[in-house]
């Protein structure tokens, strides 16, 4: 019926649960390294993004491993929460270039003190 | 040739993984690398695409079919978009490497060794088998296909959830008009 759930316990080439939860922190540590790093909030949107798409992959490699529905369903609400990010951030960024002509985030200081 | 076609059929599913894992942390480097917004939209892109195939190799077909529609349709479109209407290869961008980086690349690090290590310590190898794979894709005893198994669970379990979350997307909706409109 399965021939790749089947061959794929044990042995070296099975691709398991933990090939996923280390693609996924992979991915979540790129995601957190662009945030920090980079000064452009398109830039630092799309690091975001990545770090959601990181933490939907675990939730559907969980549901694969326990063959329950629920980590795909929220997987499901997860990328909802990301389309309206996206959303509300890109007309955030709008509103910043109306408002200073950059995009850089640094330039947004006043409550510094 | 035949135990060449038999490798490919055994750890098919494995090189598979392995290609579209390589797709998407190449295409998130060049999110991070890329100078030019433009160029990492493009290779956000290709992570997203990934993804998607990686879901699929999961069973998870209708995940993977939304990921596609939702991310690399909608969300690339609205980047895309944004990064045209601001034109942002007029504006002076921020280089890659300053004084944060080695703050960044720190921080980074050091989150990924810590969450790790933790999941290493914890982790107990659970085996799927094929009766686990097969509960993806039943509902009500016979097999009728992931999308028709996650709807129905997702109205008849999570119901109150997938209201509140058209409430959210009615409300992101409203706000992204009001933050986008003229003064």
């Amino acid at each position: 019926m399965n021939p790749e759930a089947s061959a794929g316990l044990g042995g070296l080439w099975a691709i398991g649960t933990e090939h996923y939860l280390g693609l996924s922190l992979i991915l979540f540590g790129i995601g957190l390294f662009g945030v920090i790093n980079r000064r452009n909030l398109i830039t630092i949107l799309m690091s975001i993004e990545l770090m959601l798409n990181a933490v939907n992959l675990n939730f559907v490699a969980f549901s694969y491993q326990r063959g329950d529905l629920a980590g795909q369903v929220f997987s499901v609400f997860t990328i909802t929460v990301a389309a309206g990010e996206a959303a509300v951030g890109l007309g955030i960024l709008l509103a910043m270039f109306r408002l200073r002509r950059t995009t850089r985030v640094d330039t947004a200081n006043e409550l510094k003190g | 040739m035949s135990s060449l076609f038999g490798f490919l059929q055994e750890n098919g599913a494995a090189l598979l993984f392995y290609l579209f894992a390589g797709l998407a942390v190449a295409g998130a480097v060049g999110v991070v690398v890329w100078k030019s917004p433009m160029n990492g939209a493009l290779s956000l892109l290709v992570t997203f695409l990934a993804i998607a195939a990686l879901f699929l190799l999961r069973h998870a077909g209708f995940v993977g079919i939304v990921q596609i529609f939702v991310y690399g349709g909608g969300i690339m479109v609205l980047f895309l978009f944004v990064i045209m209407l601001v034109n942002l290869s007029r504006l002076e961008d921020s280089e890659r490497i300053w004084r944060q980086t080695p703050w960044a690349l720190l921080l980074s690090l050091l989150f990924a060794g810590v969450v790790g290590a933790t999941a290493r310590a914890a982790w107990k190898p659970v085996l799927g088998g094929s009766e686990a794979t097969e509960r993806l894709r039943t509902f009500g005893g016979e097999l009728v296909g992931n999308p028709q198994a996650l709807g129905q669970e997702l109205f008849r379990n999570y119901l109150l959830p997938f209201e509140i979350a058209s409430l959210f997307l009615l409300v992101a909706m409203i706000g992204a008009v009001v933050l986008g409109r003229r003064e």
